[in-house]
């Protein structure tokens, strides 16, 4: 940046200052701490300046937005020619319930849907499966069959909106609902746009919704892939989520190393499968958490973006600009919400969002103030989208790209980040790839390591977390929470019964045997799914099919 | 006495009590294994060790899944290590086996290695005779493969699976450390991974130096615990070698000899005690003089010894 | 001698949710209190856990849940030890449970509801005193 001469100076008038000026304070006054750390525990020095970033080339490591490699963004102009999409995730209870909420959420101005299924539809169960009861609509909406996705998106012309769908182990099937559905409104499939997040690795990481071992679930993945570069130009395919692994308790260096290695295993798989590099990279999308540490998870999606862009120039040879583009999701800490005193939870989720529109992130959902308790009220959704909003039009950091690029602290630590990140990737490419380092319980345990550290440090009182372990005050329980009506279940069962004494069962068994069959070659399951549920198989039917001839996973612990 | 008689019929909540006071060292439960000793000895008892992670949980969910088809009602011991610093243990073997947590025909166990440093505690010799009591007509028992465990568990069980994995040098170490002895039945899992072949040809190898003289030389098996690939041919192999075993007397031989190292060990322990309580005051007054070196150990000992024989 | 009484607590996630950081993050706090933690993991129905505490004879059965389905499967839970007669086995729980559920979940025989934020040391120390 600047030539040695000026450089040389600046260290010296630092050392300087180190010894007088700030000695004298610090022997006056010792500091809050020994030593002072960022949220995910990088060490942070009292000031940074440009000795701290001597290196960096800014044509080379920043760029111009919408420019490799990326780092200030993915867009030349960002949000100053659209917002980011403000997108709620929502669902629970019956597809009815859900399709109201979204008919509300989007007259209030929301531009996208995003999809909560319930436990038993991300795990494969039909509703009236032993293991739903008590789950059946509780964390999102339950899908049994083709017959529910009609009700959930009853009135919403699936041409007009953008749909995400959190749905990874089933999703091969989940998606072929979406199409068939949108082919009953007379939408083909190549007009569709939205993302399914069909990322299996974080599942077996983080968050536990799995169904098949691995390579099974590897093939179904790199089937939607093909299926999608052929039928779904506008649809991502993925959403490759550190989200979740960050909430297991993940570090910020973890959550975009682990992220981008399992990105890094999902190309490798298509790759193997045939398929060219830039045929499908341009439609891998991410998703990421934000926490509370605004500065340094500013620097992380900068960080994410340009190691990503360089993995696949440098390690995939990707053509395709929009190969190397990451473009990303993200999600407020939900783990930094507390149940104490939880309209402070409104400030995180600002910090957080704030984070994640500094860090140029193409859609955000903010949390609701009363997630630690419960399912969010509408009310509480209302004003979490109004976070986004008074973000989007009055703060003013929308009117600028990367408005934080050139502090010397940020750019610090997005070279951190992206050093320590890499070293990450580094160690699971010798364990054999991010599969066999998840086999291994590799990450599994590095994250759990990290939570219980976070853990101790609150217990220790090293690490306030307001309300919870300082600024306590005697509450009363909080009231008007959302309650999924316990019936649901019921109102399932009865539906599924009804289901299957009307449609036509010959050609049920029929579309099952086929894909049977299928399941057992290595042809791309898509088309035969859809043709399952087309003739209104239920999700149930065709995953216990595909567990017959996949096989089921079991976790390694890790503790 | 009613716990007596719940443990022979096999209720489960009887016979997990009993461990229980088996652990906590009571004086109750040794009572009780007085008087249900004549009914142990009909149990096969199993042992399988290797390294950690190298599938000795999911081997034994698949076995007992074939044992169950076949009717046999099966009792497991799992042992974990119990931390040295703070005594507390993590037992997460069970997670590999919680299909059969409801199978009325299996009884699973976890348990700390608690004082026994690196080996297996006498309460889990215990707990088998427990098992074994309880009519169950296979115990397996699983112990992590590293020093003194493995010694154990050839002695506790009648025939131990010595687990190996390719390409973790396991083959190697093994025959470094001369634990090839140890094992009856080489079980080399995972054999979905490269190198489970060159693994075989190694340890028959080196079985075939050891075993030189002997006429049966240990078979190997190839499995697939998350698969259940070479499960049956395993337990095949267990019951071919135990009618060898027993046709041969061998298996009595064993027997009487883990019975008369039990005797021996609690002999010792119990002398033992007896001279430590008794003769505490002296013995520290004697390892001062030692420590002075006005005495020299051997002659503090007899000292006692004398003393105690007066 | 060594103190050989051991206290040993079954940690379970009945239900389908997946998020196990609380039940691994207490696990290890228990462990290193000394304790002896049987972990079975995810996806545990209320029959296994039950089968399982009894086998194990565990002290306490410590249950993690954040999918809702609390007031369905910790009362279902309690049930079955009551027709086990294991009803001396010390049920605690935590997760997101809205305060309006832990009456009705004490009512039903659930020793303590721990909500997020609890300190580990303060369910070590429930724990240790309620156990005898
Ligand atoms: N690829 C492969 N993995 C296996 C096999 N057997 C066990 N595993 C995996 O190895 C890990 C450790 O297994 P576990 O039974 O807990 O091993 P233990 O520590 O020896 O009891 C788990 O992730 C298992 O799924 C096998 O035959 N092949
Ligand atoms: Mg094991």
């Amino acid at each position: 940046m600047s030539d040695k001469n000026s450089l040389e100076k600046l260290r010296k008038e630092k050392t300087l200052w180190e010894e007088t000026k700030l000695r004298k304070i610090l022997e006056k006054h010792p500091e809050r701490f020994e030593k002072f750390y960022t949220n995910s525990n990088i060490e942070v020095e009292p000031v940074y300046t440009e000795l701290n970033v001597q290196d960096l080339d800014y044509l080379n490591d920043l760029g111009f937005p919408g420019e490799y490699p990326y780092t200030r963004g993915v867009q030349p102009n960002m949000y100053r020619g659209k917002l980011w999409t403000m997108r709620q995730y929502a669902g629970f209870g019956t597809a009815e319930e859900s399709n109201q909420r979204y008919k509300f959420l989007l007259s209030q101005g929301q531009s996208g849907l995003s999809v909560a299924f319930d436990l038993p539809t991300q795990i494969g169960y039909d509703s009236d499966h032993p293991l739903s009861r008590g789950e059946v609509g509780k964390v999102g909406v339950a899908i049994d069959s083709l017959k529910d996705m009609e009700i959930l998106f009853d009135g919403i012309p699936l041409d007009k909106v953008s749909t995400s769908m959190t749905i990874n182990a089933p999703a091969s099937v989940l998606l072929s609902m979406y199409i068939a559905v949108a082919e009953k409104q007379g939408v083909a499939p190549d007009k569709l746009s939205g993302t399914i997040q069909n990322d299996i690795l974080k599942e077996y990481v983080a968050r536990g919704t799995y169904i098949f071992p691995p390579s099974p679930s590897m093939r179904l993945i790199t089937n939607i892939f093909e299926f999608c570069s052929k039928n779904m130009p506008k649809w991502n395919t993925i959403s490759i989520s550190g989200y979740h692994i960050r909430e297991a308790g993940a570090t910020a260096v973890q959550e975009v190393a682990f992220t981008l290695a399992d990105g890094i295993a999902y190309v490798e798989a298509a790759i193997n499968a045939g398929l060219s590099v830039d045929e499908f990279a341009p439609r891998l999308s991410f998703f990421f958490n934000a926490h509370n540490d605004l500065l340094e998870e500013v620097a992380k999606f900068r960080a994410a973006r340009r190691l990503w862009a360089k993995i696949m120039k440098e390690r995939f040879y990707a053509k395709d600009p929009r190969s190397m583009m990451l473009r990303f999701h993200t999600q407020t800490g939900g783990s930094t919400l507390t149940a104490q005193q939880p309209d402070n939870n409104i400030i995180r989720v600002t910090i957080q969002a704030l984070a994640a529109v500094l860090g140029g992130t193409q859609s955000l959902h903010t949390n609701s103030r009363d997630e630690a308790l419960a399912l969010p009220s509408e009310d509480s959704v209302r004003i979490a989208l109004r976070t986004q909003q008074i973000i989007a039009y009055e703060s003013g950091v929308t009117e600028t790209v990367d408005p934080l690029a050139g502090s010397y602290y940020i750019e610090y630590l997005t070279n951190t980040i992206e050093q320590k990140a890499r070293e990450y990737i580094d160690k699971i490419d010798k364990l054999g790839g991010a599969v066999k380092a998840i086999e291994k319980g590799f990450m599994q345990q590095e994250i759990q390591d990290s939570a219980y550290r976070y853990q101790m440090e609150i217990e220790s009182g090293r690490r306030i977390v307001v309300g919870v372990n300082k600024f306590q005050i005697e509450e009363e329980p909080p009231k008007g929470l959302l309650k999924v009506d316990p019936e649901v279940g019921r109102t399932q069962e009865i539906k599924l019964k009804e289901l299957k004494s009307s449609r036509d069962n010959l050609a049920v068994r029929e579309a099952l045997k086929e894909l049977h069959s299928q399941a057992k070659t290595d042809a791309n399951l898509m088309p035969v799914i859809l043709k399952c549920v087309k003739c209104y198989c239920t999700l149930g039917e065709i995953c216990d099919t595909l567990r017959k001839v996949f096989g089921e996973y079991k976790a390694s612990i890790t503790i | 006495m009613d716990t007596i008689e719940a443990v022979l019929n096999g209720n489960k909540r009887s016979i997990a009590k009993l461990i229980t006071l088996i652990e906590e060292k009571s004086h109750d439960a040794k009572e009780i294994l007085k008087k249900i000793y004549t009914h142990t000895g009909k149990a096969r008892i199993i042992g399988i060790t290797g390294a950690p992670g190298s599938g000795k949980s999911s081997l034994v969910d698949k076995l007992a899944k074939i044992l169950r088809s076949k009717n046999k009602k099966i009792g497991i011991i799992a042992v974990d290590p119990t931390s040295p610093f703070t005594g507390g243990a993590i037992l997460g073997d069970r997670i590999r086996m919680q299909d059969l947590a409801l199978d009325e025909g299996v009884f699973i166990r976890s348990m700390g290695t608690r004082g026994a440093l690196g080996g297996l505690s006498k309460a889990c010799y215990d707990a088998a005779k427990v098992l074994d009591a309880s009519g169950m007509d296979y115990i397996l028992i699983e112990t992590v493969g590293v020093g003194q465990s493995e010694i154990d568990i050839a002695k506790l069980a009648d025939i131990v699976l010595l687990v190996m994995v390719p390409g973790m040098g396991d083959d190697v170490q093994a025959i470094k450390a001369g634990i090839m002895e140890i094992g009856d039945i080489f079980v080399i899992n995972k054999s979905d991974k490269d190198g489970a072949d060159r693994l075989v040809t190694e340890i028959e190898t080196a079985l075939g130096l050891c075993f030189e003289k002997k006429e049966l030389k240990p078979p190997v098996i190839k499995t697939i615990a998350t698969e259940g690939y070479g499960i049956e041919e395993l337990v095949e192999t267990i019951d071919v070698l135990w009618e060898y075993l027993t046709k041969k007397d061998y298996l009595k031989i064993k027997r009487t000899n883990r019975i008369r190292q039990e005797i021996i060990g609690l002999l010792t322990e119990s002398v033992l005690n007896n001279i430590m309580t008794t003769y505490s005051e002296k013995i520290e007054f004697l390892v001062e003089k030692a420590v002075k070196r006005q005495i020299d150990p051997y002659s503090a000992a007899e000292i006692i010894i004398k003393e105690k024989s007066l | 001698m060594e103190d050989t009484k051991k206290i040993r607590v079954l940690i379970a996630k009945p239900g389908l949710d997946g998020h196990d950081r609380g039940a691994k993050v207490i696990a290890r706090a228990l462990r290193d209190s000394g304790m002896e933690v049987i972990y079975t993991g995810l996806r545990q129905t209320p029959e296994q856990i039950v089968e399982t505490a009894i086998q194990e004879d565990v002290n306490v059965i410590g249950l993690s849940i954040l999918s809702g389905a609390h007031n369905f499967l910790l009362p279902k839970v309690i049930q079955l030890l009551k027709e086990k007669n294991a009803e001396d086995i010390l049920v605690i729980s935590g997760g997101v449970i809205p305060e309006e559920d832990i009456l009705g979940l004490k009512e039903a025989g659930i020793a303590e509801v721990f909500t997020p934020g609890t300190p580990t040391s303060e369910i070590i120390d429930f724990i240790k005193t309620h156990v005898k």
